[in-house]
């Protein structure tokens, strides 16, 4: 029955079959999901026994998942769970908030992004971070996009130039602001201005893209745009994306992550987590039962 | 009926009424004292015709009519303009109507404009070059006297010119002609003369200096004074008062401290002004410009240069008076920036301060114009304060001249609240001096809401640049 209901979510996305099935091979003979798969591919960020706690309160509990290069995985799970948490400590935005703090490590590239030797505007560098609500700045879309450049005292108007247009392609943008780089970014529709604030992380040339429910305020077709890109983009860099709809999760990651009141339920190839969840929470929850 | 009641209640008509009716009240009162200023500044201006009355005993009175009432014993009564401080006494008049014989419009009387004991009504009689009489009559008089009062005059010699002029019962009198500004004639004037005479003496007041004790003449130097304190203020409070609310909003750590600063800042900005003003007289002109004197200027001592009220002292009491209005309004522009901007920006690598100068700031500025709009508001408005600290009811210069260092910072200046105090107040020709508090009232207005005007303009220009962002 689930693995019925799973074809007919990844089904409603034409597009979105061919690469999931391509991706996975589907004879990799992952026909049971264990609860940690070992990821075929290196291992981009490690997350290991890692808790958070805003003041008193505990957001995770002793996390561990392995965020696999050069694949999307996804954080599901109902709200409050923990997973934009999770996400959000991958590249330290969480220092901002007072009286938070955190045990276990996350690892980049087997490197403790929590140590002091991290130059922590570098790590964020290296994992950029697309929000649930577009936020391009009140600039001009050049500016926006040459925001992250410019930081890094990148000035050459040549070079910017050309910077900005491949991460305007890389959005898959560009044909469409070209002739309008100058004008205010927030003239552009909400599906336009979350592919804007891509190409803007895309700009500072990142290891990992971390998307925080990056469809949840778009429209179908938007939404549809960006996971197209995601397909694309996974070929150069490693995703992590946190979203709410199952059927986004199940279409366009290749690993889903299922957190429950800040504790990991089950982490696995997304195939395997929707068609045949080892956890009854899992499946309760993904079969529509609470959540 | 109490289901009625209780419906009616409901609808919340009863408030939409009497909102509306509050709102009304307060645009009438608003409007009424906007049309008082707007009437009684514009009407001064007006080059009115002059009146030969003839009284009962055979009298006459030539003069402007300046106002009619039912005195307090009922008596009708009308009020005339007669001038000729220097032979009344008393510029305005009161006449009762059932004294008055005849009313009569004739076209020789004249308004002569003197640089002392304000105007003269009354008939022209001759020119004189010393003795010999140069022309005589009214209206060759009128022809003869422009080119000699473009002339520098020299006082004193004995072919210096002279004008003889009689008042309404024959009493004449010789002015010399350096005493003299103009001559009028408005009954003869058409309505497209008077217009011109209009202009002119709006233009006159604008831009030429104060006479006789203020109360004749123009208010240049008041108004000169009043923008540039502003700006001067504006120049010193804006930096304060956004460090000082970033610093508050981004970087100080929440807590009871911060609170406690808030609470005083906004205590603050209730502390009367004759507060700040004691404060600036010890602090700024006793403290700090008494050093000054002491250590740079000791050579001029007794005479103080910086340790007596000045321009710069005056502004920066004004900018402490202020402070905190662009504090509150700037943490509230700051407070309005979407977090996910900081957060976008962050996310890229962007540092604590990138962010702030680069994304924050930028998405604050109309809240932080706000803030200027409304500390210039207050400042423009503010008299007591800067009694005390630099404001004269004359200055002999103005603080910008062609003298290096050409801004003269330690100079005390003119300002038009307080010239509206000075002369309405303690003048001591009040009847005289109302028509120019009316006039410098309404000038006041026009330059709070001229430089409210340029804020806002560029408030307006900022918020469509960074459209989006909120306040």
């Amino acid at each position: 029955m689930l693995d019925q209901q799973y074809r007919t979510i990844t089904g409603s996305l034409p597009l979105a079959v061919p690469s999931l099935m391509t991706m996975q091979g589907g004879d990799q003979g992952y026909s049971t999901a264990p609860q940690h798969d070992h990821a075929p591919a290196k291992s981009k960020l490690l997350v290991r026994d890692f808790s958070f706690f805003y003041g008193l309160t505990q957001a995770l509990f002793k996390i561990n998942v392995d965020i696999p290069e050069y694949q999307v995985t996804a954080f599901i799970g109902p709200s409050g769970c923990g997973k934009s948490t999770l996400l959000r400590c991958m590249n330290r935005l969480n220092d901002l908030i007072e009286g938070a703090r955190h045990e276990g490590d996350i690892l980049l590239d087997n490197e403790d992004i929590f140590s002091p030797a991290i130059d922590i505007t570098h790590l964020r560098k290296r994992v950029g971070m697309v929000f649930q609500k577009s936020n391009p700045f009140p600039k001009s879309i050049y500016e926006n996009v040459a925001y992250g450049p410019r930081l890094q005292g990148l000035n050459q108007r040549t070079v910017l130039d050309s910077v900005i247009e491949h991460s305007l392609q890389g959005a898959g943008l560009w044909e469409e602001v070209k002739d309008r780089l100058h004008k205010s970014a927030l003239g552009l529709s909400g599906g336009q201005q979350q592919r804007l604030c891509i190409a803007r992380a895309l700009a500072v040339k990142p290891d990992v893209l971390l998307m925080d429910e990056p469809c949840s305020a778009l429209d179908p077709i938007a939404t549809g745009r960006i996971e197209e890109l995601l397909f694309a983009l996974k070929k150069e860099l490693t995703i992590v994306i946190v979203t709410h709809n199952m059927q986004q999760a199940a279409r366009v990651s290749d690993w889903t992550a299922f957190l429950y009141m800040g504790q990991l339920v089950e982490f696995s190839l997304t195939k395997n987590l929707f068609t045949a969840p080892a956890q009854k929470q899992t499946e309760d929850y993904i079969t529509g039962r609470f959540g | 009926m109490r289901v009625w009641l209780k419906q009616f209640w409901a609808t919340g008509d009863l408030f939409v009424w009497g909102c509306g009716a509050g709102l009304a009240l307060s645009l009438l009162m608003i409007g009424s004292l906007l049309f008082l200023i707007l009437i009684n500044g514009f009407g001064y201006f007006w080059p009115s015709d002059l009146i030969d009355l003839t009284l009962k005993d055979g009298k006459h009175v030539i003069g402007q009519l300046a106002g009619e009432e039912v005195s307090p014993k009922g008596v009708p009564r009308i009020r005339v303009k007669v001038g000729n401080r220097d032979l009344y006494g008393l510029d305005y008049r009161w006449i009762n109507t059932d004294q008055i014989v005849e009313r009569s419009r004739l076209a020789n009387l004249i308004i002569l404009e003197r640089r002392e004991w304000g105007n003269f009504y009354g008939r022209v009689l001759a020119l004189h070059k010393g003795d010999e009489v140069v022309a005589e009559g009214t209206v060759s008089i009128q022809q003869a006297l422009p080119p000699l009062l473009r002339q520098a005059a020299v006082p004193d010699s004995a072919d210096a010119y002279s004008l003889l002029v009689a008042d309404a019962n024959g009493k004449e009198k010789s002015i010399p002609l350096e005493q003299v500004l103009r001559l009028l004639t408005p009954n003869d004037l058409s309505v497209l003369g008077k217009t011109w005479v209009y202009i002119g003496n709006v233009w006159a007041v604008l831009t030429t200096e104060p006479r006789e004790a203020n109360t004749e003449g123009g208010i240049f130097p008041a108004i000169f004074g009043t923008v540039m304190m502003v700006l001067i203020m504006t120049v010193i409070v804006m930096p304060f008062g956004v460090i000082g609310a970033l610093y508050l909003r981004e970087y100080a750590r929440q807590g009871v401290i911060v609170r406690l600063v808030r609470i005083a800042v906004n205590n603050l900005a209730g502390v009367p002004s004759i507060v700040f003003g004691v404060f600036g007289l010890g602090f700024f002109v006793y403290g700090i410009g008494g050093t000054i004197d002491a250590l740079w200027f000791s050579d001029r001592l007794p005479n103080p240069t910086f340790g007596t009220g000045g321009i710069l002292w005056a502004s920066l009491t004004l900018a402490l008076l202020t402070v905190p209005v662009v504090i509150v309004s700037t943490e509230e522009g700051l407070a309005a920036v979407p977090r996910e901007y900081c957060e976008g920006s962050i996310g890229l690598g962007a540092t604590k301060w990138e962010t702030i100068w680069q994304v924050v700031l930028p998405a604050a500025l109309p809240g932080i114009l706000t803030g200027l709009i409304l500390a210039m508001a207050r400042a423009a408005g503010e008299v007591a304060p800067l009694m005390l600290t630099g404001v004269v009811k004359l200055a002999p210069a103005l603080p910008i001249d062609g003298v290096w260092p050409f801004l003269h910072l330690d100079r005390k200046f003119m300002h038009l609240g307080f010239h509206i105090y000075d002369v309405g107040f303690q003048s001591p020709n009040v009847e005289a001096a109302k028509p120019m508090v009316y006039v410098t009232t309404l000038v006041l207005i026009l330059v709070v809401v001229a430089l409210n005007l340029a804020g806002i303009v560029l408030r307006n220009r900022v918020r469509k640049k960074y459209a989006g962002s909120a306040v």
